[in-house]
């Protein structure tokens, strides 16, 4: 395997957790709700991925169970924001530090044991062909769910009666109300699926990039999903491109971290000067390349106002309080 | 399918002794209602009548706490929109319950029960527009349509469910009198395919003109059925209000001397800030002292850009764009305008005009504290409040405003009160020019009487007033001077000796200024 | 049944000031239960919590220095929140006062007279203030999403601290520690009463600082700019007050107590920079500033509290040999009741037995 066989598919695991993370809250922001807590959901679906998984001996059950803890999980969101009607970003917050916190309590007996990893599905000769075989018929399941996944909720979106219903709850509660439709119902469906996704994404990093048990071992990963959110302007098919963007970075640096200036030497002069001036770059500014990266695209995508407010959904994070 | 209306058979909705009941208020209070089949039926009354809430029982958006509803004589429990939609009942809300990032096809899907494809909705709505004369493109957002296109989605799409009983909100508030002209056809022509419509106003003229019969609410009670043609507007008016209803007494402006002017606006331009706003193009007025100059025209055609860019909410490029008594103010922030000696009053209350969770006293601080920072403020900015708080119950005082408690927080007050205290806090400072924004939206009719006469006797007393306003009756009752915005531009004033409905009409749907015969300040 | 919400007409007074208790009891009885899951006695557990570290005066001045920095950062924080703004970066802040305010001892340890420590103090709400200024000027000028960007550059900060106190700054005598060298004893924060415990000057600041918060949040002019730009920013502009200026404000505010807070942390307890003072105060503060309802003098109250956690998980852990973990798990609990418990002062709450879903769904 070739060393830019090898970045493409790690590009391609690096970004699967971001694209699942951030699909999910995509759903959740149509329908209204800002849910600052992928961090804390991402975070509970990767312990309950690796504990089940752990328990039962099977990564599948891991699987499901990571979905699970994460829609359950989000269902406290849900509650406070749409019945109790707290304030959406405290809120989120505080799922992201509980989130934190009971990972860290279940997961302190997880610590060291080996982990279980979630097999690559292998398409026999195609995933021979060469660079791109491994990368399209040879990955892990969740990767070809995350690309499923965004497929669907495109199509779910904005071909279907019900992604209709979703994006005008969206877009105003007051006139869906109105209308007669249940703007609690939708929205507590749409953190419910935003919740599985965070959690399956969760389990991604538990079962596939890293097999084992690490606290706080999203670094992030949730907070950057909601970047890329506001990054794609809230269309599916953007957030893929901005999740690749994401593990591109995340990857790049990282091989520069690990490759030996040894390795090099074959490149000509110039290149191999400035690929030495690159590896002489701290290490630590290189693992902070993708938090630079975010903030800097959010500053680009952000920085026509008018571009925003349209693309925005209207009653984005805004309480809603049925009267009846 | 066009029924003959049948008069003494079973009606097609009746209502008894419906209840609704928020916290100790009774909204509704044991409402009775009949309507018949192809009748036009009027329900009148202020605004906090209990009309709103009435409607949105019958259309299920409200549960009622008590009564019952008889549609074809049969007793129904009506739980949702959708449940009220499939009986027969169709809905033209007031403030529209559209979606403005979806197209008008996509709006209209939605309040159709069942799953149909878009492009068999548009070109159904197409059609069926056209047949109404009510043309509509299905495809544009609705974001970028007008008030009057806006109106129109919503009635076909209320027409697309095929409903026996229409209800509508207020429907002609936002339309110019010419289009609201083309909308009573529109509802004749309902009525003559066996349609029955409830149709809701304060605006008496109307009613007496179509409606064939009229319940009046007043505090959630009804009042009074009536046929609207045996009676007069003063006497609809009596009921509505409880009292005898005073307009507000406009004398004559001093004659001979004209005043100075107060407030100069030149060639104001805006580039619109947000993606559904409208640019301001080339806006000029004088108003002098003495005088009310209102600003007519449908929402949103500028008059809340024109607000924000006068009060120096947003400022302009040049300092001579807008002058206010003989001084540059383009340049300058709200707060030096204010310095100036003008007083503003923007459209919303709550949120704009008001913290909704501030007290009286605390908001008193909103407007002025800069301008009376010497009697408001000690060292370090320290705020006084026992001196406020004199100065709040005095406006309170003066503007009769109403109110539980020594001094509750903002959203606690009624439309009509919060909004006396709001012109009383700028007229508490005898302001030499006063801005207003649609004075007297969503008050009842004491309170408006009581605004309106307050801003005449203003400007009598030498101050120079603007009015903006979406109410015509309002303008012609308090203007010396009317002009117009469309579309961003505002025509020349006219002198109200020369100002009808159907001038001022033509200029709202917008008609060429020049079409307009004028003379005001040459 | 269903769970309706009705706005009240003003904001409750008595709910206002007892939805903090009404939290806190439900915690304990939330963290009572998940103890009795644990298979320990949840009274000894809430004992442990909540009663052993308040038992002895040493205790007393741990419990200070816990809350000294939890207490800076959240009297910032809660004047940025009271005017809308979110910075939940304040860790971040927190790690730049604590490099910047090290400069005098590390980079000049020869340097040594009385005014250094003042400098340091300077310096690091310097530091946190500038590190706050970024997100503040991304929103302004670029209307960047602050939740975001402040979030990103705490993990910047902390990995730029990890490289200097790792490279360029550490302690060559170190054993190859990371670490600066111990600060030198013009650049240490005196203690308060030496002779009872460790308690030192940081703790005085965050009074003072939770006073002065106070003070202009309640008195003067410029809180009520503050609240009416965070309630309403068009009621706001209408006043003439400055949204932008307020965005610098808030984050001047808040990152530069959160400066003040590293700076103390380093020189008090600690004694030089190392590569683990970020413990997370920066968020845990955010929980103090809601459990204090954004008030000033109610956030000293709940940084005591949350303070308690932190020496009750070690109690706890020694005592009962329950994960110290559990401190985080209780706090992230009590931020959630905050937040539920705050709907009562807004609202009233019935409930209807009656399920009628109010559309077709």
């Amino acid at each position: 395997m070739g060393t830019l066989e090898a970045i493409l598919l790690t590009i391609a695991t690096a970004a699967t957790p971001l694209l699942i993370a951030a699909i999910g809250e995509l759903v959740v922001e149509r329908s209204g709700v800002l849910n600052l807590g992928v961090e804390g959901l991402m975070v509970m679906g990767a312990v309950a991925g690796f504990g089940m998984a752990y328990l039962s001996g099977s990564a599948w059950v891991g699987v499901i169970c990571a979905i699970i803890a994460g829609a359950l999980f989000s269902l406290l969101f849900a509650f406070l924001v749409l019945t109790l009607v707290t304030n959406q970003v405290a809120t989120g917050l505080a799922l992201t530090l509980l989130g934190l916190g009971v990972s860290g309590m279940i997961g302190e007996a997880f610590i060291g044991l080996p982990g279980i990893r979630l097999e690559a599905i292998s398409i026999p000769i195609l995933s021979d062909i060469p660079l791109v075989g491994k990368l399209l018929f040879g990955q892990d399941p969740i990767f070809y769910i995350s690309i499923v996944l965004t497929i669907v909720v495109m199509w779910f979106l904005f071909r279907t009666r019900a992604g209709l219903t979703l994006r005008a709850v969206g877009d105003s509660h007051g006139s869906a109300h109105a209308l007669g439709i249940s703007v609690m119902t939708v929205r507590y469906l749409a953190i419910m699926f935003g919740g599985a996704c965070a959690g399956l994404a969760g389990a991604f990093l538990s079962l596939v990039y890293t097999p084992q048990w690490v606290e706080n071992m999203t670094a992030g990963r949730g907070w950057i999903a909601l970047a890329l959110v506001v990054f794609a302007s809230w269309r599916p098919l953007r957030v893929l491109a901005g999740a690749y963007l994401f593990g591109a970075i995340t990857i790049v640096q990282l091989h520069i971290q690990a490759i030996s200036l040894a390795e090099l030497e074959f490149l000509p002069g110039v290149i191999f000067w400035l690929a030495s001036l690159v590896k002489s770059i701290p290490s630590q500014f290189l693992s902070a390349l993708p938090y630079l990266a975010t903030v800097i695209v959010l500053v680009l995508i952000s920085r026509n106002r008018r571009l925003t407010m349209m693309n925005t959904p209207a009653s984005l994070g805004k309480p809603f309080v049925p009267s009846r | 399918m066009s029924k003959v209306p049948e008069h003494g058979a079973t009606p097609l909705l009746e209502v008894r002794g419906l209840t609704k009941i928020f916290g100790e208020l009774r909204a509704c209070d044991a409402v009775d209602l009949v309507i018949a089949k192809g009748e036009i039926h009027s329900l009148l009354g202020e605004n906090g009548a209990g009309k709103s809430t009435l409607v949105k029982m019958l259309f299920g958006s409200l549960e009622p706490n008590a009564g019952e509803i008889l549609w074809n004589g049969n007793i129904e429990n009506i739980r949702s929109p959708g449940q009220a939609r499939s009986l027969g009942i169709g809905m033209v809300f007031q403030h529209f319950s559209l979606f403005e990032a979806l197209t008008a096809a996509e709006n209209i899907a939605l309040s159709l029960d069942k799953e149909t494809q878009i492009d068999k909705i548009a070109e159904k709505a197409k059609a069926l527009s056209e047949s109404y004369g009510l043309p509509l493109d299905p495809y544009s957002l609705v974001g970028d349509l007008s008030v009057g296109e806006r109106q129109r989605i919503e009635i076909i799409r209320c027409l697309l469910q095929e409903p026996d009983l229409i209800i509508l909100d207020e429907p002609t508030s936002v339309l110019t009198p010419q289009e609201a002209d083309k909308l009573f056809e529109t509802l004749e022509r309902l009525r003559s395919e066996g349609k029955s419509i409830l149709y809701i106003s304060h605006r008496l003229e109307e009613v007496k003109r179509m409606c064939d019969a009229a319940t009046v609410l007043r505090h959630g009670k009804v009042v009074n059925h009536c046929d609207p043609q045996q009676e007069t507007a003063a006497s609809l008016a009596n009921m509505m209000v409880g009292e005898e209803v005073t307009s507000a007494a406009r004398t004559p402006p001093a004659e001979g001397q004209e005043g100075e002017v107060l407030i100069e606006v030149k060639n104001l331009n805006r580039e619109p800030a947000t993606p559904f706003s409208i640019p301001l193009r080339d806006v000029s007025l004088d108003v002098r002292a003495g005088e009310v100059v209102g600003i007519a025209g449908v929402a949103g055609n500028g008059q809340g850009e024109l607000f924000e860019a006068i009060s120096g909410e947003v400022t302009q490029d040049s300092p001579s764009v807008v002058r206010f008594r003989n001084q540059d103010a383009g340049k300058l922030s709200i707060t030096d305008r204010r310095l100036q000696g003008v007083g503003f009053v923007p459209e919303e209350r709550l949120g704009h005009g008001a913290v909704p969770e501030m007290k009286l006293s605390d908001n008193l601080l909103l407007s002025r504290h800069t301008t009376d920072s010497n009697a408001f403020l000690g060292g370090l900015g320290v705020i006084r409040h026992d001196t406020i708080s004199q100065t709040a119950k005095r406006i309170n005082q003066e503007m009769d405003v109403r109110k539980s408690g020594e001094d509750p927080e903002a959203a606690a007050l009624s439309g009509g009160n919060l909004q006396k205290y709001i012109i009383g806090r700028e007229l508490d400072r005898q302001p030499a020019v006063m801005i207003v924004n649609q004075p007297t939206w969503g008050v009842d009719a004491g309170a408006a009487a009581r605004i309106r006469q307050s801003l005449i006797d203003l400007a009598r007393s030498g101050s120079a007033v603007l009015v903006i306003s979406q109410d015509l009756d309002e303008l012609f009752e308090i203007c010396d001077a009317i002009a117009v915005m469309h579309n961003g531009e505002l025509s020349k004033p006219l002198p109200i000796a020369d100002a009808t409905f159907e001038k001022i009409g033509l200029l709202m749907g917008g008609a060429e200024p020049g079409h307009v015969e004028h003379d005001h300040g040459a | 049944m269903r769970i309706e919400l009705t706005k009240r007409p003003q904001h409750s007074v008595l709910f206002s000031a007892l939805s903090p208790f009404i939290a806190l009891a439900l915690t304990m009885i939330a963290g009572g239960l998940l103890f009795a899951a644990l298979g320990k006695n949840p009274f000894d557990a809430l004992y442990y919590y909540f009663i052993d570290p308040l038992r002895e005066t040493w205790s007393l001045h741990e419990l200070a220095i816990k809350a000294a920095p939890l207490i800076l950062i959240a009297v910032g924080l809660a004047v940025c929140f009271s005017s809308n703004n979110w910075n939940i970066g304040a860790e971040g802040q927190f790690v730049a006062g604590a490099v910047v305010g090290s400069i005098p001892p590390v980079l000049f340890p020869d340097f040594q007279m009385f005014l250094v420590l003042p400098l340091m103090l300077i310096l690091g709400v310097a530091g946190g203030a500038a590190y706050g200024a970024i997100p503040a000027f991304l929103k302004v000028r670029f209307n960047t999403n602050e939740i975001l960007t402040s979030l990103m550059l705490v993990y910047v900060a902390q990995l730029f601290n990890d490289w200097l106190v790792r490279g360029p700054w550490r302690n060559p005598e170190g054993f190859s520690f990371p670490g600066t060298v111990r600060f030198h004893e013009y650049a240490i924060l005196p203690q308060i009463w030496p002779d009872s415990g460790r308690a030192h000057w940081g703790f005085i600041f965050a009074l003072v600082a939770a006073v002065a918060a106070w003070f202009m949040m309640s008195k003067t002019l410029k809180g009520f700019e503050v609240k009416v730009l965070g309630q309403s920013p068009r009621a706001g502009r209408f006043a003439g007050f400055s949204s932008s200026r307020m965005v610098f404000f808030a984050f001047l505010v808040s990152g530069g107590l959160a400066g003040l807070a590293g700076i103390s942390e380093v020189a008090g307890p600690i004694e030089h920079l190392n590569e683990k003072i970020s413990i997370g105060y920066g968020f845990t503060a955010i929980i103090v500033a809601f459990l204090g309802r954004l008030n000033p003098l109610g956030i000293v109250a709940a940084g005591l509290v949350l303070a308690l956690t932190y020496l009750g998980g070690e109690a706890a852990q020694i005592s009962l040999g329950v994960s110290d973990k559990a401190a985080r798990v209780f706090q992230g609990m009590l931020l959630f009741f905050v937040l539920a418990t705050d709907t009562l002062i807004h609202y009233r709450i019935k409930l209807a037995m009656r399920s009628h879903a109010s559309g077709g769904a």
